[in-house]
């Protein structure tokens, strides 16, 4: 078997056998961290396909994220719960309650996951059309402002969302094997579309918008399919999210999040789908250590500041992240095993290509 | 009915001057490094909380506005020194994140210091006399903050205009606003100039910030966002990188900002039949008392439109920023 197929499924066997290991550990504190991890891998290889691919840096991710933790939790909240905590809903959402299971299989949380990624697709291509036109710092603050008027919206419209109040009583369907199913689904679709004609278009004219045109690829079609795609998956790790934490505010979906996101995909490489995954991995792991300093020390503020500053030094002396462009090649990985002084092969230059 | 009205005008351009203050600031370091300093609003942040402990510490108010000056333009210095002067001319974007990333150390310091101190998160703000109760104009009531605010605003942005056009300095800032690197051809010192902006900057920040601070009444060490945001709307209104443009879109956004408010419940305003009652209940329908509290989203709404059709501002000409 070539190593390009055979790593990969080592990876996936490796991380299943870990994930079972994890599960029958019942190490609560662990699994919860693993859970988070896939959920930010997710959150951050979409930011990578929107912003890193295409060049368009979007601030408005985590607003996808909370509309899909709210549609989702929404859709799934049992009838028994539902006509007493959301009182107000229209009657012909008020009857829906996606809490059906197939066996083990949660089935209703799997439709209503997908009905919020399409839902949130849909508003993505709205404002997209009208905001990938934009370019550079004015496209980032404009989405900004995006996350903001989901924010204000998720205040206000109370019959749905509760407003200002935790939004609790959320089934807990997410587990490990879920989190990670969706986390390798996204890193697989990303992956490849970095390697199709669409992912070569947005690369293209992130690189010289001006050559790019003059051969024919259009600038707003690549930008508007890595915005929609990347909010669909957004809003699955929105629904993660919320059938993992089981109570959240529209305070969680803000600017704090959004940082912390753009902290791993800079830290990881812009472009990179391997470089978002060690970019959240290392920023989360810097990042519980620091809070555990945190709390022996009672010194609060300390983690985000020193993250922060880790963010600086990376923007100054490493502005192309861990990774850059460059992909993990299972090939060239091989290759090097093999003959520690050889190096990559033709497949490890291959690899090179964004 | 006219009372409402001039009631909500002078609200209108009492929020104006406050953003005037702080959309100048930005639109300098904007207008000279392309740099959109989102840490701006946490300067101003950390100035209410040094005038804060300066006060408690039993400072009398002059003296604590000084001290708050001085150390506020100390840090937009260090700021400038430390984060933004290796990545001087990198990617917008990455100056913006920079500046993301200056923030948080300025929000997650001042929460750190702030515990140390043994102060709680959100602390009540000590606005001096001069700052606080209102002062009445028969049915008009305006708070004193917003007419100190008026006229700091207009004292320092004279001051400003005449040090712009009138000194060598300031005329060098002018030029390298114009070409940064043609600038420096010419013999300007540009490391000077953009120190000098960032202390301009930084100190038009720490009023905004007392001024701010004294009309929330409260601090805490996350305030700064949405006046940022607030400033960032007005300097695009008005015209990205240029300061009267700034002026002008600070005013235009207090009035923009008046308007939801104003609107909201104006059905229950109007006297009881000044209008007949299905127009009554229509005004009351298109304009509910809770649009107010929307009143965020359509600022930002307006900002994105602004964005896509006039990008260069009020005062810039036409012309698109991006994509044909």
């Amino acid at each position: 078997m070539s190593p390009r197929v055979a790593g990969p499924l080592v990876s996936i066997l490796g991380l299943s056998v870990g994930l079972a290991v994890l599960d029958a550990s019942g190490a609560a504190f662990w699994q919860g961290l693993v859970i988070n991890l896939a959920i930010f891998t997710i959150l951050v290889v979409s930011l990578n396909l929107t912003s890193g691919f295409t060049g368009v840096f979007s601030l408005g991710n985590i607003g996808f994220m909370a509309l899909g933790a709210y549609i989702s939790a929404i859709l799934t909240l049992p009838l028994s719960v539902k006509s007493e905590y959301l009182p107000d809903l229209p009657p012909w959402l008020a009857g829906v309650h996606l809490d059906q299971m197939a066996g083990p299989l949660p089935v209703g949380w799997l439709a209503a996951t997908l009905i919020a990624g399409l839902l949130v697709a849909l508003v993505a291509l709205l404002v997209g059309a009208v905001l990938m036109r934009l370019s550079g710092h004015f496209v980032a603050v404009a989405t900004l402002g995006f996350l903001v008027i989901v924010r204000v919206i998720l205040f206000n419209a109370d019959g749905f969302t509760r407003g200002s109040r935790t939004f609790s009583n959320v089934t807990p369907y997410t587990n490990l094997w879920w989190a990670w199913a969706w986390a390798l689904l996204v890193i697989y679709a990303v992956w490849r579309l970095k390697r199709s004609q669409y992912g070569r278009a947005m690369f293209a004219q992130r690189r010289d918008r001006w050559a790019a045109q003059s051969v024919g690829i259009s600038i707003l079609r690549p930008r508007l399919l890595a915005f929609v795609i990347g909010a669909f998956f957004t809003a699955v790790a929105g629904s993660l999210y919320a059938h993992f934490i089981t109570s959240f505010s529209p305070t969680v979906f803000y600017f704090d999040l959004t940082f912390r996101v753009i902290t791993m995909l800079v830290v990881g490489g812009m472009g990179s789908v391997s470089g978002s995954v060690i970019g959240t991995v290392v920023v989360l792991a810097v990042a519980e250590g620091l809070r555990r300093v945190e709390d022996v020390t009672l010194l609060y503020g300390l983690s985000g500041l020193l993250l922060a500053a880790f963010f600086i030094v990376i923007i100054i002396f490493r502005p192309e992240g861990i990774m850059g462009q460059r992909e993990i090649s299972f090939g060239r990985l091989a290759a090097r095993l093999r003959s520690p002084r050889g190096g990559g092969g033709a497949e490890g230059a291959a690899a090179e290509l964004p | 009915m006219g009372d409402y009205f001039i009631q909500q005008v002078v609200n209108a351009v009492s929020a104006g001057s406050l953003y005037a203050l702080m959309a100048v600031g930005l639109a300098l370091i904007f207008s000279i490094l392309r740099l959109i300093n989102f840490a701006h609003g946490d300067i101003m942040m950390v100035a209410a909380y040094l005038v804060t402990f300066a006060l408690f510490a039993g400072m009398p108010l002059p003296a604590a506005l000084v001290f708050m000056v001085v150390c506020t333009v100390v840090i937009g210095l260090l700021m400038e020194r430390i984060a933004y002067r290796p990545i001087r001319g990198a990617a917008e974007v990455a100056m913006l994140l920079t500046s993301f990333a200056v923030g948080q150390i300025l929000q997650n310091g001042t929460l750190l210091v702030s515990r140390l101190a043994g102060q709680p998160i959100q602390i009540a703000f000590p606005a001096p006399e001069i700052v606080s109760g209102v002062v009445a104009f028969g049915a008009i009531t305006v708070p004193k903050v917003n007419i100190v605010s008026f006229v700091t605003g207009a004292v320092l942005l004279t001051l400003l205009t005449v040090f712009v056009t009138r000194t060598r300095l300031g005329l060098s800032m002018h030029a390298a606003a114009e070409d940064l690197s043609a600038a420096r051809l010419m013999g300007i010192r540009v490391n000077r100039v953009v120190a000098t902006a960032f202390a301009i900057s930084s100190g038009l920040a720490a009023v905004a910030g007392f001024l701010y601070a004294s009309q929330a009444g409260q601090i805490n060490p996350y305030l700064g966002f949405t006046p940022v945001l607030k400033a960032f709307i007005a300097a695009v209104i008005g015209g990205f990188g240029s300061l009267s443009g700034a002026v002008i879109g600070a005013y235009a956004l207090g009035f923009l900002e008046v308007i939801p408010t104003a609107l909201s419940g104006i059905a229950d305003i109007l006297p009881p039949g000044a209008v007949p009652p299905d127009v009554h209940d229509l005004l009351a329908r298109v304009f509910p008392s809770s649009l107010g509290s929307y009143r965020d989203a359509f600022v930002f709404v307006f900002l994105i439109l602004m964005l896509l059709f006039r990008p260069n501002g009020i005062v810039g000409g036409r012309g698109r920023e991006e994509v044909p």
